[in-house]
């Protein structure tokens, strides 16, 4: 009786499992004894649970915030000038077990400069209707540029709206940002960049002199 | 080298131990090799079969015994060759090699920078590979890598980026010992080696795309290709080049039904592991804007209107229908295509007026065609076994590149003797160190001698003629060499008004039964037929004669090849236009059909040997038809089927034909023609194509154009001391019908002579003066 995991720890034995296993068929007072304490038990619980806190939440009026770690749509990141992190090297659409990520990379010119280095992802896509959300293009991500965010509405109402462009998925421009192209942070490479060496944009990096 | 010992009467044969297995192998194999032919891989960067062995990056060190004496340090196993007794332990047996190895690769990456997401070899690279395969699996340096200022154009095809490089010397021996233009080289020493380029060269190399593909890292990159895509998005296809009549194999690989880089194949009877700039990398006139997408028709208002298959051929077969009509193929049509214009032409249109020929040509080249060229079976290894090769007519670096490669790879050993009759020593030519002479004065060639006849040829009367003298009297071989790819297969499938599929006289009774009966009708025309501007001019004159045209079916063809005046011929005639994109013959065309280029369809080309070169398509979703489906369909509608649904169909009906066994036509000698004679500032001018140059196939990609070889007149000393002028100064070339002016450039030649590139920038020849030879007037400009 003990090795019977099914039993609930730490409950009294009801003597229901007894019976069941006993070739004794049960007798009129059998049943209504056990029965009687079995519906009491069972409103009791009903009862205390008016009281518990409520886990169900009224989505979507009401949203909750996910595991810090949840998987959900991938943004393209930036540097804290505006360029962009992604060098088009296309290592997440090797990694990609689904075949989900579609990107061409180009060469960066002086006059059109999307990223710090020789080379941006020009084209890049990734359709919603494949990814299976393993964020092994995360971890192949030499720059760091491709991450993951806690979004998780990603339904809509056709196959075309579920692939996400560059521009769908690209990070918001926060403050300091000038968005790409524009020429790099003067005096800094591409590996200052990486290094985190720049923290903002430069005056000079602003369109046409209109920079903070 | 291998290669060397297979014309041996007696190969000496010695056997040695690999890895505990034992293998014979012919004396001279490189201990590289022969670990091969065992399936043992040894790492390696800088040994490549094709050329000489350098033991520059001593990543294939091997442990080596010889009757018991040890060597007392690993061997490169790439510089040295087996030895009877021979022991040799790789990486797989011996530590010491294995451990050798993985120094020597740690070695190369301490200054390899760690930029693989931004290469483009990444995927494909022979250091990522065996860095994996056979290096450590973590890095022990800590230091700074040496770094480089990247990349560093070394034309405008192929840039460089030395921090890469591993320094094996692939790039500078493949310039040097099989292209024969050293222009790249290794300069400094120790850490800071690096390859450089001349200042005073650029590197205009016409084979600097193979530098690309041999590099075993990412030290070489090509422009056009740069940061397009990975090896895993590409499709890659087996194809064959559209560009010449080499006949080299090709890898097409194609992203999204879009051709993203073009490489060399590996067929070592014909273009062994090369090819030209123009074949890998002028593939984007297939994308231009000027492409057609759907037929057209030229309205009442005299426009051309989009409209749909089944109207366009309508009207196509409404023109045709009861006309005399010709049929002009143009000289890039496949194999198949010339086959289904030379039944069209017989059977649906009913006429021998049929012409590849978009050049100038003459009637003693048609009898050539048929009594030599088609029956000619000198191939590559002729050339390779030739003790004295003749270029009639033919300049090989610009004409047909791969042949070039091998009388290079043969004279730089010194076995072979060329001989051209070009006007002056071209760059070809002195690489070659060709010497130039007259048809006439040529002697001492023997049965392995080659005499390599260019169509160019065809231009003076009774050159030919003269050629062919020169072999009969020598024994040597002939080989006809047409500059574009697809004339030695339209001479094959019948595409000229004297000659029938499979080298059948149209003149020949039983020949025109064999045909008639393969193809299911009674009779075949047996008119003689007319050639190219016979066609033209039959279609300027009045309707009334008997000898009119009242239509033309019209192939990939320039009216400027043919001469000046082709298109003004054209303008009052019913033309249906079979091309690839607008044109000068599209713009006068009546109906319009769009046809599949190269990629997007399958077919076969004949080489100059004859050799078949088959490709199949490698843009599987493109919609576009070959020219031989489209005929069949016109024909349909005419009435008059030829029954060729499929470019499948097409070359089982052509191998099911066969070769004629019969009577060939025999040549007609022609007489020589009386050199002109000049005075004062008159010169005679000759000219060719040069490989890079204002052709149709190569539009839209402007990296290649930028290594094109600059348009100059060549011109003796002695004219030039007469004229006043030095190398660079302009000169002007003129005559009755109109001028050009050329930088001037001073070469070894014949005072009365001048040659100006035929098709190049600021040298149209055909366009501006109105001619591609003849007598000129030349004065400082």
């Amino acid at each position: 009786m003990s090795d019977n995991f099914l039993e609930p720890a730490g409950r009294k034995d009801l003597g229901l499992t007894a019976a069941a296993n006993s070739n004794k068929p049960l007798t009129a007072e059998d049943k209504k004894e056990s029965s009687f304490i079995k519906q009491l038990l069972g409103f009791w619980i009903t009862f205390i649970t008016q009281f518990k806190k409520v886990t169900t939440v009224q989505y979507p009026e009401v949203k909750e915030p996910t595991a810090e770690r949840f998987h959900g749509r991938h943004q393209l990141n930036r540097y804290d000038d505006g360029l962009e992190k992604c060098i088009g090297c296309e290592l997440c659409a090797w990694a990609c077990p689904a075949d989900a990520i579609m990107v061409e990379g180009a060469a960066n010119t002086d006059e059109e400069r999307f990223s710090p280095g020789e080379r941006y992802g020009k084209v890049y896509q990734i359709n919603y209707l494949r990814c299976v959300f393993c964020g092994l293009c995360i971890e192949a991500c030499p720059t760091r540029a491709l991450t993951m965010t806690n979004e998780y509405e990603l339904a809509d109402s056709s196959r075309e709206k579920l692939i996400f462009e560059k521009d769908d998925l690209l990070g918001p421009l926060r403050q300091g940002m000038i968005p790409a192209p524009h020429p790099m942070y003067p005096e800094k490479d591409h590996i200052a960049y990486y290094r985190g060496e720049v923290t903002g944009s430069h005056p000079s990096q602003a369109p046409s002199g209109e920079g903070k | 080298m291998t290669t060397e010992t297979s014309t041996a009467v007696e190969i000496e044969m010695i056997t040695i131990v690999i890895d505990g297995f034992e293998i014979t192998v012919p004396k001279g194999t490189l201990v590289i090799r022969a670990a091969e032919k065992l399936g043992i891989q040894i790492p390696r960067f800088c040994d490549h079969p094709l050329l000489d062995p350098a033991g520059a990056c001593r990543q294939c060190l091997v442990d080596i015994e010889i009757n018991g004496r040890a060597f007392p340090k690993p061997q490169a196993s790439c510089t040295i060759p087996v030895e009877n007794g021979m022991i040799v332990k790789t990486q797989l047996t011996s530590p010491v090699a294995d451990k050798a190895q993985k120094g020597v690769m740690e070695l190369l990456l301490i200054n390899h920078p760690l930029d693989c997401p931004v290469c483009d070899k990444g995927g494909e690279c022979p250091l990522q590979n065996q860095a994996m395969s056979n290096g450590r699996s973590e890095s022990r340096f800590e230091g700074v890598k040496r770094t480089f200022d990247k990349p560093v154009p070394i034309s405008s095809q192929v840039l460089l980026d030395r921090e890469r490089c591993v320094l094996c010397a692939r790039c500078t021996r493949f310039s040097e010992q099989i292209a024969g233009d050293p222009f790249i080289t290794l300069n400094e020493r120790g850490a800071l080696q690096q390859v450089g380029i001349y200042e005073n060269d650029p590197f205009n190399s016409y084979f600097s795309g193979n530098t690309v593909q041999i590099c075993p890292v990412g030290a070489l990159t090509g422009t056009s290709y740069r940061f397009r895509a990975r090896p895993f998005d590409l499709v890659s296809t087996p194809s064959a080049c559209e560009h010449c009549a080499s006949g080299c194999s090709m890898r097409t690989d194609i992203r999204r039904g879009k051709t993203l880089r073009r490489l060399a194949g590996d067929d070592a009877s014909v273009n062994e592991e090369w090819n030209c700039d123009k074949g890998r990398w002028a593939f984007k006139y297939v994308n231009n804007r000027e492409r057609l997408a759907t037929p057209m028709v030229r309205g009442d208002d005299g426009e051309l209107h989009e409209t749909s298959w089944p109207h366009a051929l309508e009207v196509a077969a409404a023109g045709l229908k009861g006309k005399r009509a010709a049929v002009l193929t143009g000289g890039r049509v496949t194999l198949e295509d010339a086959y289904g214009y030379s039944k069209f032409a017989r059977l649906a249109l009913g006429t021998n007026d049929i012409d590849f020929r978009a050049r100038p040509h003459t009637d003693e080249e048609a009898s050539f065609l048929a009594a030599v060229a088609q029956t000619a079976t000198t191939t590559y290894s002729d050339l390779d076994k030739a003790d004295h090769v003749v270029l009639l007519g033919f300049e090989p670096e610009d004409e047909s590149p791969i042949v070039f490669l091998r009388l290079y790879k043969k004279v730089r050993k010194g076995k072979l003797i060329i001989t051209t009759d070009a006007p002056f020593a071209s760059r070809g030519s002195l690489k070659l160190n060709a010497h130039r002479a007259k048809v006439s004065e040529i002697s001492g060639l023997t049965s392995k001698s080659v005499v390599m006849v260019g169509e160019r040829l065809a231009e003076t009367p009774g050159a030919l003629s003269a050629a062919l003298e020169l072999v009969n009297k020598s024994g040597a071989k002939i080989a006809w060499v047409p500059r574009r790819a697809g004339e030695r297969g339209a001479l094959q499938a019948g595409a000229i008004s004297n000659l029938l599929p499979g080298g059948r006289p149209t003149s020949d009774n039983a020949a025109r039964v064999d045909i008639s009966t393969a193809w299911g009708v009674s009779t075949l025309p047996s008119d003689k037929g007319r050639s190219t501007s016979e066609i033209l001019h039959a279609l300027t004159l009045d309707s009334d004669d008997p000898k009119a045209l009242d239509a033309v079916v019209i192939g990939g063809v320039d009216p400027l090849d043919i001469s000046a005046d082709a298109l003004s011929q054209l303008l009052n005639t019913f033309i249906v236009s079979l091309e690839l994109s607008h044109s000068a013959i599209t713009a006068v065309a009546d109906v319009v059909l769009p046809v599949a280029a190269v990629v997007e369809k399958s077919g076969t080309f004949l080489d100059w040997e004859g050799r078949a070169r088959s490709f199949e398509k490698a843009i599987e979703e493109s919609l576009n038809r070959s020219d031989v489906r489209i005929l069949s369909m016109l024909a349909d509608q005419l009435g008059a089927s030829i029954n060729l649904p499929t470019v499948a169909a097409t070359r089982r009906e052509i191998e099911s034909l066969g070769n004629w066994d019969g009577a060939r036509i025999t040549f007609d000698k022609s007489a020589i023609t009386p050199e002109n004679s000049v005075s004062g500032n008159e010169a005679i001018l000759t000219s060719w194509r040069q490989l890079l140059d204002l052709g149709t196939l190569q539009g839209g990609e402007d990296n290649l154009a930028g290594t094109a070889r600059p348009a100059t007149a060549h011109i003796s000393v002695g004219r030039a001391t007469k004229l006043g002028v030095t190398d660079g100064d302009l000169i002007k070339i003129s005559n009755s019908f109109g001028s050009i002016t050329l930088p001037v450039e001073i070469s070894e030649m014949n005072d009365s002579d001048i040659w100006a590139p035929r098709n190049s920038i600021n040298s149209q020849l055909m366009a501006n003066l109105g001619a591609v030879q003849g007598v000129v007037t030349v004065v400082k400009a």
